[in-house]
């Protein structure tokens, strides 16, 4: 079409077209100024926590160039990854992500499977509801939380407060609102057809969920999945509130109570911690940065 | 029990399989097999979301040692206390700019990452997300050393264009424009995915008859973009305001507060009464002043989200 305008229309034509291009070439050229600006803007922080992760205290107190490694160096890795504190925090954080997963996808799944397909007395309200729940921050909810769990503690004697498992209970009230919310949208967008064919060939509503729902919504299910992981792994309030004991703590409060002593921060150390704690997140996005995105998004456009 | 169903064996059977049967018909029926399906998440919420949520009103009426009904004590307590006003101010200063510039920013990114072409924006879009990838709480900590008031590595590259040393965290407005700052650069990448999620979904055409029409650049997006945008981005500003003003993490590590109680929020100060000063009564109230803004935000999302539902 354009092609055809463009032969007819004669030199002047073509002259206006050739400015067009131009244009879009500079526009084209300043998107990449201004993305490579930003995009240093955004890694400057992670790239800052790798530099200094690699010095020795000395040259850090050297105070020479601090954007160059001088003396690369491993101590601090080293010191780190062979120190049983830091492992401790290390495990605890990883047993309390694996756990809040799986407990959030044995939660969500099937209520967002009931919510979807399954109209009964008050589900509207209840997917409403959930959505509300999602809006609910952690800062709202710390204090009473923590007065209740101090009091259960004192009525049954189980004492939860100060014990990494009592986040076990507590992360789910993060995570689950939002993955039953994205699944709830991932379901409802599976063809009627499909579920109706189940149900004929005399599949329970159970093996209905099991054979066909997860089975075709599972790139929702690694979205959700991925969301509950990097939620459970980067919270920082509750471990702070209910956990105090060097051993119980998870990796994003043991590395600010333990490595900063007093005034003295040894900050190749809490450098290296960081960027430790920021990888098992980062290597997820990097492998899985699609349902990342979607998982992202999936908050607002779905549902 | 037992010995009556010896006894009148054939009547007793056939009722307890039309009793089983029955059972087995309820475990069948949708409704059931819904509400069960629906019941952990349900008990979740109603036990660790609303009972701490009303508890947490409850706690606000009592005095310091949790014996006392006091009332509104606690709220005339905080109104009559400079830091309390101090807290509020601050809270709203940091929530809206914050939010503001995450939205422009996002917003200019997002035009940028849609001009690049198709192949090479999955690149563009993986790193400028890497800092919503990083948890905050890491990231801060690197803010923090980059901030430091003796080793700054910012002052030190500063210096070298003669800038002096910046108290990034120890001067009372530096140290707001600091967590600004920081959660700038934490929540513009959110903005940026949704915006280029949203600017993929306005159709060409609308865009190609613009250009027929002879809109210029700005036209274009004040009359095509932001007009088909606009559900994407109020939902998008309305959570991140509520995620903004309800943030903990960046302003405990990066000042704690400080300087002289100047970059305290109402997450942060409530857990220093609360929690660091045991005075969870009052802590509780403070939360609270949260709760306004975020319901008035949550009717908005809502009313949004339920829209683009009926659209769909």
């Amino acid at each position: 079409m354009s092609a055809i305008t463009v032969d007819k229309a004669g030199p002047t034509r073509k002259v206006k077209y050739g400015s067009i291009s131009r244009d879009r070439a500079w526009a084209l050229r300043w998107s990449y100024f201004f993305l490579i600006l930003f995009a240093i803007l955004s890694l400057t922080p992670p790239l800052y926590m790798l530099i200094t992760s690699l010095k020795s205290s000395a040259e850090i107190s050297a105070a020479t160039n601090p954007w160059w490694v001088y003396h690369p160096t491993l101590e601090n890795y080293i010191g780190l990854l062979t120190s049983n504190q830091f492992l401790r925090f290390f495990w605890n954080s990883a047993w309390v992500s694996i756990f809040v997963v799986t407990i959030t996808m044995l939660i969500s799944v099937p209520a967002a499977f009931a919510l979807a397909r399954m109209k009964f007395w008050g589900s509207a309200t209840l997917a409403t509801g959930v959505f509300l729940t999602y809006l609910i921050p952690d800062t709202l909810l710390f204090i009473p939380l923590f007065k209740m769990f101090a009091l259960f503690g004192d009525y049954t004697g189980i004492q939860l407060v100060n014990r990494w498992y009592v986040l076990l209970i507590i992360y789910p009230t993060l995570t689950v609102p939002f993955c039953t919310w994205i699944m709830i949208g991932y379901f409802a967008s599976i063809p009627k057809e499909l579920d109706e064919a189940a149900i004929i060939d005399g599949a329970s509503w159970f093996q209905t969920l099991t054979r066909i729902f997860i089975p075709v919504a599972l790139p929702g299910l690694i979205a959700a999945t991925i969301f509950a992981f990097t939620v459970s792994w980067a919270q920082f309030l509750y471990p702070l509130v209910f956990t105090t004991s060097t051993d119980q703590l998870v990796l994003p409060v043991g590395i600010i109570t333990t490595l900063i002593k007093g005034d003295v921060f040894n900050w190749g150390q809490i450098m290296t911690g960081a960027l430790l704690g920021a990888a098992p997140p980062l290597i997820i996005y990097a492998f899985l940065m699609d349902y990342y995105i979607a998982g992202l998004t999936a908050g607002a456009t779905k549902g | 029990m037992v010995d009556v169903a010896f006894q009148q064996n054939r009547v007793q059977a056939t009722k307890a399989a039309r009793r089983r049967n029955g059972l087995h018909k309820a475990l069948k029926r949708k409704s059931t097999v819904a509400f069960l399906m629906t019941l952990p998440l349900i008990l979740l919420i109603a036990v660790l979301v609303v009972y701490p949520a009303f508890y947490s009103l409850h706690l606000a009426t009592l005095n310091k040692s949790m014996t006392k009904f006091v009332g509104l004590g606690n709220f005339e307590f905080l109104f009559k206390r400079d830091t309390f006003w101090l807290v509020v101010k601050q809270s709203c200063i940091f929530a809206i700019s914050a939010v503001i510039f995450k939205a422009l920013i996002g917003f200019i990114v997002a035009h940028f990452v849609h001009n690049v072409p198709a192949n090479k924006q999955r690149r563009w879009r993986g790193m400028l997300l890497v800092p919503w990838v990083i948890p905050p709480a890491m990231s801060t900590l690197a803010w923090l050393w980059l901030f430091d008031p003796s080793y700054s590595a910012f002052n030190y590259t500063l210096a070298l264009f003669g800038i002096g040393p910046i108290p990034w965290t120890g001067d009372a407005n530096w140290a707001r424009f600091s967590v600004i700052l920081v959660n700038v650069w934490y929540g513009a990448p959110f903005f940026m995915i949704m915006y280029l999620a949203a600017l993929k979904s306005v159709p060409e055409q609308l865009y190609e008859a613009a250009a027929i029409d002879g809109a210029n650049w700005w036209q274009r997006i004040w009359y095509v973009t932001l007009p088909m945008m606009r559900n994407i981005i109020a939902i998008t500003t309305l959570f991140s305001l509520i995620v903004t003003f309800a943030n903990f993490d960046i302003v405990r590590i990066l000042t704690a507060g400080g300087p002289l109680d100047h970059t305290h929020i109402f997450a942060t100060w409530a857990f220093r009464v609360g929690i660091e000063g045991s005075d969870i009564p009052l802590g509780a109230s403070v939360s609270l002043f949260m709760v306004p803004i975020l319901a008035v935000a949550a009717i908005f999302i809502l009313r949004d989200v339920s829209k683009r539902g009926n659209e769909a």
